[in-house]
Protein backbone atom coordinates (compact mmCIF):
# COMPACT_ATOMS: atom_id res chain seq x y z
CA UNK A 1 0.00 0.00 0.00
CA UNK A 2 2.62 2.52 1.24
CA UNK A 3 5.08 0.62 0.08
CA UNK A 4 6.04 2.83 -3.19
CA UNK A 5 5.57 6.60 -0.76
CA UNK A 6 7.60 8.63 -2.98
CA UNK A 7 9.42 11.02 -0.37
CA UNK A 8 11.35 12.74 -3.42
CA UNK A 9 8.34 14.20 -4.83
CA UNK A 10 7.23 15.58 -1.24
CA UNK A 11 10.97 17.65 -0.98
CA UNK A 12 10.31 18.75 -4.56
CA UNK A 13 7.24 20.31 -3.82
CA UNK A 14 7.94 21.27 -0.20
CA UNK A 15 8.56 25.39 -0.86
CA UNK A 16 5.13 25.05 -2.34
CA UNK A 17 3.60 23.71 0.79
CA UNK A 18 5.33 26.00 3.18
CA UNK A 19 4.09 28.63 1.24
CA UNK A 20 0.69 26.90 1.69
CA UNK A 21 1.08 26.65 5.70
CA UNK A 22 2.33 30.13 5.68
CA UNK A 23 -1.03 31.27 3.58
CA UNK A 24 -2.88 28.85 6.14
CA UNK A 25 -1.48 30.65 8.88
CA UNK A 26 -1.62 33.69 7.58
CA UNK A 27 -5.87 33.57 6.81
CA UNK A 28 -6.58 31.92 9.85
CA UNK A 29 -4.92 34.42 12.53
CA UNK A 30 -6.25 37.02 10.71
CA UNK A 31 -10.13 35.71 10.65
CA UNK A 32 -9.56 34.30 14.28
CA UNK A 33 -8.81 37.89 15.33
CA UNK A 34 -11.15 39.73 13.36
CA UNK A 35 -13.90 36.94 14.63
CA UNK A 36 -13.20 37.72 18.30
CA UNK A 37 -13.77 41.48 17.48
CA UNK A 38 -17.50 40.40 15.73
CA UNK A 39 -18.03 38.02 18.14
CA UNK A 40 -17.66 40.14 21.36
CA UNK A 41 -19.86 42.90 19.31
CA UNK A 42 -22.52 40.20 18.70
CA UNK A 43 -22.27 39.13 22.08
CA UNK A 44 -22.44 42.63 23.45
CA UNK A 45 -25.99 43.32 21.27
CA UNK A 46 -27.21 39.93 21.69
CA UNK A 47 -27.09 40.67 25.92
CA UNK A 48 -28.19 43.92 25.80
CA UNK A 49 -31.58 44.90 26.30
CA UNK A 50 -32.31 47.43 23.14
CA UNK A 51 -34.69 45.13 20.77
CA UNK A 52 -33.29 46.85 17.65
CA UNK A 53 -29.74 45.07 18.71
CA UNK A 54 -30.82 41.86 20.17
CA UNK A 55 -33.23 40.70 17.36
CA UNK A 56 -30.40 41.37 14.64
CA UNK A 57 -27.95 40.13 16.60
CA UNK A 58 -30.02 37.00 17.52
CA UNK A 59 -30.69 36.53 13.79
CA UNK A 60 -27.16 36.52 12.90
CA UNK A 61 -26.13 34.04 14.96
CA UNK A 62 -28.93 31.35 14.48
CA UNK A 63 -28.64 31.87 10.80
CA UNK A 64 -25.05 31.59 10.80
CA UNK A 65 -25.24 28.54 13.10
CA UNK A 66 -27.41 26.80 11.37
CA UNK A 67 -25.83 26.65 7.78
CA UNK A 68 -23.29 24.99 6.75
CA UNK A 69 -19.64 27.30 6.43
CA UNK A 70 -19.48 26.35 2.29
CA UNK A 71 -22.95 27.59 1.91
CA UNK A 72 -21.63 30.86 3.80
CA UNK A 73 -18.65 31.22 1.75
CA UNK A 74 -20.59 30.44 -1.79
CA UNK A 75 -22.68 33.24 -0.86
CA UNK A 76 -20.21 35.75 -0.32
CA UNK A 77 -18.21 34.38 -3.15
CA UNK A 78 -21.07 34.33 -5.63
CA UNK A 79 -23.46 37.12 -4.14
CA UNK A 80 -20.57 39.91 -3.67
CA UNK A 81 -19.73 40.70 -7.42
CA UNK A 82 -23.13 40.71 -8.27
CA UNK A 83 -23.74 43.65 -5.51
CA UNK A 84 -20.64 45.03 -8.15
CA UNK A 85 -18.14 44.34 -5.02
CA UNK A 86 -15.20 42.79 -6.56
CA UNK A 87 -12.44 41.62 -3.94
CA UNK A 88 -9.84 38.93 -4.32
CA UNK A 89 -10.82 35.17 -3.18
CA UNK A 90 -8.20 35.40 -0.09
CA UNK A 91 -10.45 38.67 1.56
CA UNK A 92 -13.87 36.90 0.58
CA UNK A 93 -12.41 34.02 2.30
CA UNK A 94 -11.58 36.03 5.37
CA UNK A 95 -14.60 37.77 5.39
CA UNK A 96 -16.66 34.19 5.39
CA UNK A 97 -14.79 32.63 8.21
CA UNK A 98 -14.95 36.17 10.22
CA UNK A 99 -18.82 35.81 10.23
CA UNK A 100 -18.67 32.58 11.02
CA UNK A 101 -16.41 31.84 13.47
CA UNK A 102 -18.04 35.36 14.81
CA UNK A 103 -21.16 34.05 15.68
CA UNK A 104 -19.70 30.54 17.48
CA UNK A 105 -17.50 33.25 20.00
CA UNK A 106 -20.52 35.35 20.35
CA UNK A 107 -22.34 31.88 22.05
CA UNK A 108 -18.87 31.32 23.58
CA UNK A 109 -18.32 34.62 25.56
CA UNK A 110 -22.25 34.71 26.59
CA UNK A 111 -22.17 31.07 27.83
CA UNK A 112 -18.58 32.64 30.10
CA UNK A 113 -20.90 35.71 30.89
CA UNK A 114 -24.26 34.20 32.19
CA UNK A 115 -22.09 31.43 34.01
CA UNK A 116 -21.37 34.20 36.37
CA UNK A 117 -23.66 34.12 39.09
CA UNK A 118 -26.01 36.61 39.98
CA UNK A 119 -25.26 37.06 43.55
CA UNK A 120 -21.68 38.10 42.18
CA UNK A 121 -23.35 41.16 39.95
CA UNK A 122 -25.83 42.01 43.28
CA UNK A 123 -22.85 42.04 44.92
CA UNK A 124 -21.09 44.63 42.89
CA UNK A 125 -23.56 47.03 42.77
CA UNK A 126 -24.52 46.81 46.62
CA UNK A 127 -20.55 47.88 46.56
CA UNK A 128 -21.50 51.12 44.40
CA UNK A 129 -19.67 49.85 41.47
CA UNK A 130 -20.40 50.93 37.93
CA UNK A 131 -21.33 49.00 35.04
CA UNK A 132 -17.90 49.04 33.35
CA UNK A 133 -16.43 48.84 37.29
CA UNK A 134 -18.69 45.33 37.45
CA UNK A 135 -17.53 44.30 34.01
CA UNK A 136 -14.04 44.82 35.01
CA UNK A 137 -13.13 43.75 38.20
CA UNK A 138 -15.79 41.04 38.84
CA UNK A 139 -17.65 39.28 35.81
CA UNK A 140 -14.64 39.28 33.13
CA UNK A 141 -12.10 37.91 35.21
CA UNK A 142 -14.35 34.71 36.18
CA UNK A 143 -15.96 34.65 32.43
CA UNK A 144 -12.36 34.60 31.14
CA UNK A 145 -11.62 31.35 32.74
CA UNK A 146 -14.96 29.71 31.14
CA UNK A 147 -14.18 31.06 27.28
CA UNK A 148 -10.34 30.53 26.82
CA UNK A 149 -10.65 27.30 26.26
CA UNK A 150 -12.99 27.28 24.21
CA UNK A 151 -12.23 29.93 22.26
CA UNK A 152 -9.00 28.14 21.65
CA UNK A 153 -11.05 25.27 20.74
CA UNK A 154 -12.67 27.73 18.28
CA UNK A 155 -9.85 28.48 16.46
CA UNK A 156 -8.69 24.64 16.10
CA UNK A 157 -11.95 24.64 14.39
CA UNK A 158 -11.38 27.29 12.55
CA UNK A 159 -7.90 26.36 11.07
CA UNK A 160 -9.48 23.55 10.13
CA UNK A 161 -12.13 25.19 8.41
CA UNK A 162 -9.64 27.92 6.48
CA UNK A 163 -9.15 24.33 3.86
CA UNK A 164 -12.49 25.17 2.64
CA UNK A 165 -10.93 28.35 1.34
CA UNK A 166 -9.40 26.03 -1.09
CA UNK A 167 -12.88 25.40 -3.08
CA UNK A 168 -13.11 29.08 -4.02
CA UNK A 169 -9.28 28.94 -5.32
CA UNK A 170 -7.34 30.43 -2.20
CA UNK A 171 -3.67 29.17 -2.26
CA UNK A 172 -3.47 27.57 1.61
CA UNK A 173 -2.24 23.95 2.62
CA UNK A 174 -5.30 22.05 0.44
CA UNK A 175 -5.07 23.82 -2.11
CA UNK A 176 -1.41 23.13 -2.24
CA UNK A 177 -2.47 19.34 -2.07
CA UNK A 178 -4.80 19.41 -5.17
CA UNK A 179 -2.26 21.18 -7.11
CA UNK A 180 0.20 18.33 -6.61
CA UNK A 181 -2.32 15.88 -7.15
CA UNK A 182 -3.49 17.59 -10.63
CA UNK A 183 0.28 18.33 -11.47
CA UNK A 184 1.75 14.95 -11.17
CA UNK A 185 -1.56 12.33 -10.05
CA UNK A 186 0.32 11.76 -6.51
CA UNK A 187 -2.87 12.02 -4.26
CA UNK A 188 -1.20 9.67 -1.55
CA UNK A 189 1.93 11.74 -1.10
CA UNK A 190 -0.25 15.09 -1.27
CA UNK A 191 -3.10 14.97 0.85
CA UNK A 192 -1.18 12.88 3.48
CA UNK A 193 1.29 15.95 3.33
CA UNK A 194 -1.15 18.21 3.91
CA UNK A 195 -2.96 15.80 6.95
CA UNK A 196 0.85 15.72 8.50
CA UNK A 197 1.25 19.67 8.40
CA UNK A 198 -2.60 20.13 9.54
CA UNK A 199 -2.25 17.65 12.32
CA UNK A 200 0.99 19.68 13.64
CA UNK A 201 -0.98 22.56 14.04
CA UNK A 202 -3.78 20.82 15.70
CA UNK A 203 -1.43 19.53 18.19
CA UNK A 204 0.25 22.77 18.85
CA UNK A 205 -3.31 24.13 20.13
CA UNK A 206 -4.68 21.47 21.33
CA UNK A 207 -1.98 21.51 24.25
CA UNK A 208 -2.46 25.60 24.04
CA UNK A 209 -6.32 24.27 24.57
CA UNK A 210 -5.11 22.07 27.58
CA UNK A 211 -2.97 23.83 29.19
CA UNK A 212 -5.12 26.55 29.58
CA UNK A 213 -7.67 24.60 30.94
CA UNK A 214 -5.26 22.85 33.88
CA UNK A 215 -4.14 26.57 34.85
CA UNK A 216 -7.99 28.22 34.50
CA UNK A 217 -9.00 25.65 37.55
CA UNK A 218 -6.30 25.49 39.33
CA UNK A 219 -7.16 29.57 39.46
CA UNK A 220 -11.08 28.34 40.20
CA UNK A 221 -9.63 26.50 43.32
CA UNK A 222 -8.11 29.71 45.28
CA UNK B 1 -33.58 40.72 -14.65
CA UNK B 2 -33.92 40.20 -11.00
CA UNK B 3 -37.17 39.20 -11.24
CA UNK B 4 -36.29 37.20 -14.37
CA UNK B 5 -33.81 35.46 -12.76
CA UNK B 6 -36.38 34.92 -9.54
CA UNK B 7 -38.33 33.04 -11.91
CA UNK B 8 -35.47 31.20 -13.98
CA UNK B 9 -35.19 29.62 -10.11
CA UNK B 10 -38.84 29.14 -9.05
CA UNK B 11 -38.74 27.20 -12.41
CA UNK B 12 -35.82 25.03 -11.58
CA UNK B 13 -36.50 24.68 -7.79
CA UNK B 14 -37.81 21.07 -8.24
CA UNK B 15 -33.91 20.31 -8.84
CA UNK B 16 -32.85 22.09 -5.69
CA UNK B 17 -35.60 19.80 -3.65
CA UNK B 18 -33.80 16.45 -5.74
CA UNK B 19 -30.54 18.04 -4.03
CA UNK B 20 -32.27 18.12 -0.85
CA UNK B 21 -33.26 14.92 -0.66
CA UNK B 22 -29.83 14.05 -1.32
CA UNK B 23 -28.51 15.82 1.44
CA UNK B 24 -31.11 14.34 3.67
CA UNK B 25 -30.37 11.02 2.77
CA UNK B 26 -26.56 11.45 3.11
CA UNK B 27 -27.25 12.67 6.75
CA UNK B 28 -29.48 9.85 7.80
CA UNK B 29 -27.43 7.39 6.94
CA UNK B 30 -24.22 8.53 8.47
CA UNK B 31 -26.39 9.56 11.35
CA UNK B 32 -27.33 6.31 11.78
CA UNK B 33 -23.82 4.76 11.29
CA UNK B 34 -21.96 7.25 12.93
CA UNK B 35 -23.84 6.67 16.00
CA UNK B 36 -23.78 3.04 15.98
CA UNK B 37 -19.41 2.86 15.26
CA UNK B 38 -19.26 5.99 17.68
CA UNK B 39 -20.89 4.29 20.61
CA UNK B 40 -19.19 0.85 19.65
CA UNK B 41 -15.54 2.75 19.67
CA UNK B 42 -16.18 5.21 22.56
CA UNK B 43 -17.48 1.92 24.77
CA UNK B 44 -14.08 0.31 23.86
CA UNK B 45 -12.52 3.44 24.69
CA UNK B 46 -13.46 3.87 27.90
CA UNK B 47 -12.65 0.57 28.40
CA UNK B 48 -9.62 -1.21 30.09
CA UNK B 49 -7.78 -2.84 26.72
CA UNK B 50 -5.12 -0.19 26.79
CA UNK B 51 -3.55 -1.49 23.25
CA UNK B 52 -7.24 -0.89 21.89
CA UNK B 53 -7.55 2.50 23.65
CA UNK B 54 -4.27 3.68 22.10
CA UNK B 55 -5.57 2.53 18.60
CA UNK B 56 -8.72 4.62 18.41
CA UNK B 57 -7.06 7.60 20.44
CA UNK B 58 -4.85 7.84 17.30
CA UNK B 59 -7.89 7.33 14.90
CA UNK B 60 -9.70 10.34 17.14
CA UNK B 61 -6.95 12.40 16.65
CA UNK B 62 -6.33 11.95 13.42
CA UNK B 63 -9.82 12.70 12.24
CA UNK B 64 -9.98 15.66 14.43
CA UNK B 65 -6.36 17.21 13.68
CA UNK B 66 -7.26 17.33 10.43
CA UNK B 67 -10.23 19.14 8.16
CA UNK B 68 -13.33 17.18 6.61
CA UNK B 69 -12.61 18.80 2.66
CA UNK B 70 -8.96 16.93 3.30
CA UNK B 71 -10.39 13.74 4.69
CA UNK B 72 -12.72 13.77 2.00
CA UNK B 73 -9.71 13.80 -0.43
CA UNK B 74 -8.14 11.06 1.20
CA UNK B 75 -11.03 8.59 0.93
CA UNK B 76 -11.84 9.16 -2.80
CA UNK B 77 -8.40 9.65 -3.85
CA UNK B 78 -6.23 7.52 -1.93
CA UNK B 79 -8.29 4.61 -1.80
CA UNK B 80 -8.47 3.88 -5.75
CA UNK B 81 -4.96 4.10 -5.25
CA UNK B 82 -4.78 0.71 -3.07
CA UNK B 83 -7.67 -1.33 -5.40
CA UNK B 84 -10.44 0.18 -3.54
CA UNK B 85 -13.00 2.27 -6.30
CA UNK B 86 -15.69 3.54 -5.03
CA UNK B 87 -18.53 5.87 -6.55
CA UNK B 88 -18.90 9.51 -5.45
CA UNK B 89 -21.62 8.46 -3.14
CA UNK B 90 -20.53 5.56 -1.20
CA UNK B 91 -16.90 7.64 -0.95
CA UNK B 92 -18.78 10.54 0.45
CA UNK B 93 -21.17 7.78 2.81
CA UNK B 94 -17.52 6.59 4.51
CA UNK B 95 -16.28 9.72 4.38
CA UNK B 96 -19.15 10.80 7.27
CA UNK B 97 -18.70 7.59 9.06
CA UNK B 98 -14.98 7.87 9.49
CA UNK B 99 -15.37 12.10 10.57
CA UNK B 100 -18.44 11.27 12.67
CA UNK B 101 -18.00 8.18 14.47
CA UNK B 102 -14.81 9.85 15.75
CA UNK B 103 -16.51 12.69 17.39
CA UNK B 104 -19.75 10.60 18.81
CA UNK B 105 -17.11 8.15 19.73
CA UNK B 106 -15.30 11.51 22.18
CA UNK B 107 -18.80 12.00 23.41
CA UNK B 108 -19.42 8.93 24.61
CA UNK B 109 -16.61 8.02 26.15
CA UNK B 110 -16.53 11.15 28.01
CA UNK B 111 -19.99 10.00 29.09
CA UNK B 112 -19.22 6.84 30.20
CA UNK B 113 -16.26 8.44 32.24
CA UNK B 114 -18.05 10.99 34.00
CA UNK B 115 -19.97 7.51 35.68
CA UNK B 116 -18.22 6.59 38.88
CA UNK B 117 -16.51 3.68 39.69
CA UNK B 118 -19.13 2.95 42.31
CA UNK B 119 -21.72 1.95 39.70
CA UNK B 120 -19.70 -0.11 38.04
CA UNK B 121 -18.67 -1.88 41.47
CA UNK B 122 -22.41 -2.19 42.50
CA UNK B 123 -23.38 -3.80 39.08
CA UNK B 124 -20.66 -6.36 39.41
CA UNK B 125 -21.51 -7.33 42.91
CA UNK B 126 -25.20 -7.56 41.83
CA UNK B 127 -23.64 -10.03 39.79
CA UNK B 128 -24.33 -8.54 36.25
CA UNK B 129 -22.21 -9.17 33.36
CA UNK B 130 -19.84 -6.38 31.94
CA UNK B 131 -22.66 -6.37 28.79
CA UNK B 132 -25.42 -5.82 31.21
CA UNK B 133 -23.26 -3.49 33.59
CA UNK B 134 -22.96 -1.53 30.55
CA UNK B 135 -26.38 -1.64 29.15
CA UNK B 136 -28.78 -1.27 32.32
CA UNK B 137 -26.58 0.55 34.58
CA UNK B 138 -24.06 2.66 33.38
CA UNK B 139 -25.42 4.01 29.17
CA UNK B 140 -28.53 4.67 31.48
CA UNK B 141 -26.79 7.23 33.55
CA UNK B 142 -24.27 8.29 31.02
CA UNK B 143 -27.47 9.30 28.30
CA UNK B 144 -27.64 12.23 30.59
CA UNK B 145 -24.19 13.47 29.52
CA UNK B 146 -23.69 11.92 26.66
CA UNK B 147 -27.02 13.23 24.79
CA UNK B 148 -26.89 17.21 24.77
CA UNK B 149 -23.57 17.20 22.94
CA UNK B 150 -24.46 14.26 20.66
CA UNK B 151 -27.56 16.12 19.10
CA UNK B 152 -25.38 19.34 18.40
CA UNK B 153 -22.99 16.92 17.21
CA UNK B 154 -26.09 16.02 14.12
CA UNK B 155 -26.16 19.17 13.30
CA UNK B 156 -22.43 19.31 12.25
CA UNK B 157 -23.02 16.64 10.80
CA UNK B 158 -25.97 17.88 8.53
CA UNK B 159 -23.93 20.75 7.77
CA UNK B 160 -20.72 18.97 7.13
CA UNK B 161 -22.21 17.05 4.32
CA UNK B 162 -22.21 20.13 2.41
CA UNK B 163 -18.48 19.33 1.95
CA UNK B 164 -19.24 16.24 -0.10
CA UNK B 165 -19.90 18.27 -2.83
CA UNK B 166 -16.40 18.75 -3.71
CA UNK B 167 -16.31 15.11 -5.17
CA UNK B 168 -19.59 15.83 -7.10
CA UNK B 169 -22.36 14.11 -5.28
CA UNK B 170 -25.62 15.97 -6.45
CA UNK B 171 -26.41 17.30 -3.07
CA UNK B 172 -27.82 20.64 -1.79
CA UNK B 173 -24.46 23.06 -1.97
CA UNK B 174 -23.50 21.02 -5.20
CA UNK B 175 -27.34 22.06 -6.52
CA UNK B 176 -26.28 25.38 -5.86
CA UNK B 177 -22.82 25.84 -7.03
CA UNK B 178 -24.51 24.27 -10.51
CA UNK B 179 -27.11 26.57 -10.51
CA UNK B 180 -25.24 29.75 -9.88
CA UNK B 181 -23.53 29.01 -13.28
CA UNK B 182 -26.49 29.69 -15.25
CA UNK B 183 -28.66 31.90 -12.86
CA UNK B 184 -25.96 34.36 -12.11
CA UNK B 185 -27.35 35.80 -8.97
CA UNK B 186 -25.54 34.16 -6.17
CA UNK B 187 -27.01 35.82 -3.46
CA UNK B 188 -30.27 34.79 -4.70
CA UNK B 189 -29.14 31.33 -5.13
CA UNK B 190 -27.26 30.50 -1.96
CA UNK B 191 -29.94 32.04 -0.21
CA UNK B 192 -32.48 29.62 -0.99
CA UNK B 193 -29.77 26.96 -0.39
CA UNK B 194 -29.00 28.03 3.09
CA UNK B 195 -32.92 28.42 3.97
CA UNK B 196 -33.57 24.74 3.17
CA UNK B 197 -30.20 23.60 5.31
CA UNK B 198 -31.99 25.65 7.71
CA UNK B 199 -35.08 24.42 7.41
CA UNK B 200 -33.49 20.72 8.41
CA UNK B 201 -30.84 21.95 11.24
CA UNK B 202 -32.70 24.61 13.13
CA UNK B 203 -35.18 22.42 14.64
CA UNK B 204 -32.03 19.86 15.75
CA UNK B 205 -30.30 23.07 17.09
CA UNK B 206 -33.32 23.70 19.22
CA UNK B 207 -33.97 20.78 20.44
CA UNK B 208 -30.23 20.64 21.39
CA UNK B 209 -30.76 23.59 23.18
CA UNK B 210 -33.67 21.98 25.19
CA UNK B 211 -31.60 19.29 26.07
CA UNK B 212 -28.91 21.27 27.35
CA UNK B 213 -31.49 22.80 29.68
CA UNK B 214 -33.61 20.07 30.52
CA UNK B 215 -29.92 17.81 31.30
CA UNK B 216 -28.37 20.53 33.07
CA UNK B 217 -30.07 19.86 36.87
Amino acid sequence: MLADFNFRIIFEYLPLFLTGLRSTFFISGVSIMLALVTGTIACACRISSIKMLKYPAIAYIEVIRSTPLLVQIYFLYFGLPTLGIRVPEIQTGIIALMLNSGAYIAEIIRAGITSVDDGQIEAGVSSGLNYFQRMRFIILPQALGATVPPLLGQSIVLVKDSALLSLISVMELTRCGQTMTSERFMPTEAFLTVAFFYMCIYFCLKSLADWSQKKLIFREAY
Amino acid sequence: MMAFYFSRLVEIFPFFLKGLWMTTQIAFISLFTCTILGFILGILRSGKNKIIKRLIGVYVSFVRGTPFVVQVFIVFFILPEWGIQLKAFPAALLAMAIMGSAFICEIVAGGINAISKGQWEAGTASGLTLIQQLRLVVIPQAMKVILPPLVGQYVLLIKDTSVVSVIGVMELTRVGWVTVVRIPEGLMVFSLVGALYFVISYPLILLSNYLERRMAV
